[in-house]
């Protein structure tokens, strides 16, 4: 069910250059059953920004009530999302959309999670919910440039992880596509979420049967009702099909919607 | 909530307050928050005859106080709409306001006859206003002697009364008021969106796909205030105003201004239970301020 509710912030901290995580308490967090859903928040009661903005879940602590989310700040809302501290409320409603399924891969399987920037972050719940499960995770993660980078030794006590920056100042230097084909990695199924051409790029990859995508656009409502967020089907004779990202997606199986 | 409900052409209303179209899809992702028929009607998207993609992305930009969208008029069709989101509809106790939107007369025309033929449709709103589409839509919008004949068309077939929503985008707003009337409007539902434009400093570009797009919001509402003050004392219309609304407030200056039911679009972003909120809101205010009717404030302004 979707709840809006005004949250409080348990912690926020800068983890890399411009990325922050921030930590939220709530009932709200009784709600999230999947990895991959995301939250659409408001920083403050203000006018401007006046748009919610969305955010993915990185993390999520039910017994706690909490759960954590790792953003970029870049503009005016999340500005200033960057500035609230311990105690401070947040407004959120959430959680939408359809996340990653956990239930395609199989115990004793092999999963490869390929995340790029800020696409990283909802990888980490959902290696979390396979490993648990007892899936055996791969992590490529992919950065600007070693200030850029989060969250890498978290996801190396998950599993196997490969680091590549642009410029290569952490990790192997090139994109995460090259780190999977210069290592041969293979899997049963993957995940991946990233900038378009990176998830492009990703189904191009044969390490996997099937997958997984998450993508993103500027969003309005966030709920489905405002058609801001909508992209093609691969299959589409007519050209008028669409699929909302917002409530169809953010993920969507690999090869459903057009790149 | 007797203090509340409201009679216009077509239109038995519980309350006066009602998501403004395409700003609340055709209801589905709001069923799942709150009950729908709890609202004073439902505007639901443009429908056009075929089913429409809309525009590319990006589609909506943030600006100060406001936003700006070029969907494009994106909708499913006129059978779909017909067969899927009215048939859907009809579950709940709430009047439905279609907007029918065209490229040209004959498209508006056809909508109109069917759509208005279906029972939960009490009311038609003739979108000549979207500044998102290249033909049609807006040039209805701008040219009195246009939108008249349009709304004298569109009159001839509709089964249900006819409000023309009108566009902010022209310098005398009482004029095309007085085209729809003379047109045979049964009602006036305003303001639709004012063309805008952001453009990206880092790629120097214009931020939507479309370049230019409709500013609704917060940012609009001086704009909207000002036209519904000017039309309602020069026409005998009843208006449904908007643009803007996100406070008890703000439909009190609707009000005073001289609306007879108000509309919400954008804020249902913000805050998807917006409607609901400010029904409940509007009743304490007037139970608090002592008025024993919301009509009586028709007008005060200029009264
Ligand atoms: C995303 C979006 C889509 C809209 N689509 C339509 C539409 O399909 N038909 C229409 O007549 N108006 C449409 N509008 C205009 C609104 O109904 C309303 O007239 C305008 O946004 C001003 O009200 P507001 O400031 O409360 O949003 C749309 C507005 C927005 C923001
Ligand atoms: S953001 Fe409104 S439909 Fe997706």
């Amino acid at each position: 069910m979707i709840q809006k509710e005004l949250m409080t912030v348990v912690a926020q901290s800068e983890i890399a250059k411009n990325i922050f995580e921030m930590t939220l308490k709530g009932t709200l967090v009784d709600q999230m059953d999947e990895p991959g859903k995301f939250v659409h928040l408001k920083a403050g009661e203000e006018v401007t920004p006046l748009l919610r903005r969305p955010i993915s879940i990185a993390r999520i602590e039910p017994e706690k009530q909490e759960f954590t989310m790792i953003y970029r700040a870049e503009g005016a809302g999340t500005n200033v999302l960057a500035r609230k501290r311990p105690g401070d409320k947040v407004n959120v409603l959430g959680p939408l959309g359809h996340g990653f399924p956990v239930g395609e891969a199989q115990t004793g399987q092999t999963a490869l999670l390929i995340g790029g920037g800020i696409g990283v972050p909802p990888l980490y719940e959902l290696s979390r919910r396979l490993n648990a499960k007892g899936v055996k995770t791969i992590h490529v993660l992919g950065f600007q440039n070693q200030a850029a980078a989060f969250y890498t030794e978290q996801f190396a006590l998950l599993g196997e992880t490969y680091v590549a920056t642009v410029d290569g100042s952490l990790g192997e230097q090139g994109f995460v596509t090259d780190v999977v084909n210069n290592h041969g990695l293979k899997a049963d199924i993957f995940y991946s979420c990233g900038p378009t051409v990176m998830l492009k790029a990703v189904e191009q990859l044969h390490a996997a049967p099937h997958g997984f995508i998450s993508l993103e656009e500027r969003m309005g409502c966030g709920i489905g009702a405002c058609f801001a967020c909508v992209c093609h089907p691969s299959a589409d004779e007519t050209g008028t099909s669409y699929l909302k990202i917002c409530s169809d997606g953010p993920v969507f199986k690999a090869g459903e919607v057009a790149l | 909530m007797s203090r509340m409900n409201i009679d216009l052409p077509g239109l038995s209303l519980k309350n006066p307050v009602m998501p403004a179209s395409g700003c609340f899809g055709f209801g589905r992702e709001f069923s799942q928050l709150f009950d729908l028929s709890e609202l004073g009607a439902i505007m639901i998207k443009a429908t056009t005859e075929e089913p429409r993609y809309g525009n590319a992305t990006p589609r909506v930009a943030e600006t100060p106080a406001g936003m700006l969208n070029a969907i494009g008029l994106q909708n499913p069709g006129l059978e779909k709409v017909i067969g899927n989101e009215l048939e859907w509809l009809k579950q709940f106790d709430v009047p439905i306001i279609a907007n029918v939107a065209g490229s040209q007369t004959e498209d508006y025309v056809q909508v109109a006859k069917e759509i208005s033929k279906v029972e939960n449709v009490h009311a038609l709103e003739l979108n000549i206003s979207c500044p998102n589409v290249k033909t049609g839509g807006i040039a209805f919008g701008t040219i009195p002697e246009t939108a008249k004949e349009l709304t004298k068309k569109v009159k001839e077939v509709s089964e249900v009364p006819v409000y023309v929503k009108l566009s902010p985008n022209v310098s005398d707003i009482v004029g095309m008021a007085k085209a729809v009337e003379d047109g045979g409007a049964d009602g006036i539902t305003m303001i639709n969106t004012l063309l805008g434009m952001r453009i990206d400093l880092k790629t120097g570009r214009p931020v939507l796909a479309n370049r230019t797009g409709g500013l609704s919001g917060p940012a609009v509402k001086p704009v909207a205030v000002r036209m519904v003050y000017e039309v309602s004392q020069k026409t005998n219309l009843p208006i449904i105003g908007m643009g803007g609304i996100s406070t008890v407030e703000d439909i009190i200056e609707f009000y005073l201004a001289g609306a007879d039911a108000v509309a919400i679009g954008t804020a249902n972003f913000v805050n998807p239970f917006i409607c609901t909120e400010l029904i409940a809101g509007l009743d304490q205010y007037l139970e608090k301020h002592n008025v024993d009717h919301i009509s009586e404030l028709k007008g005060l302004s200029w009264k």
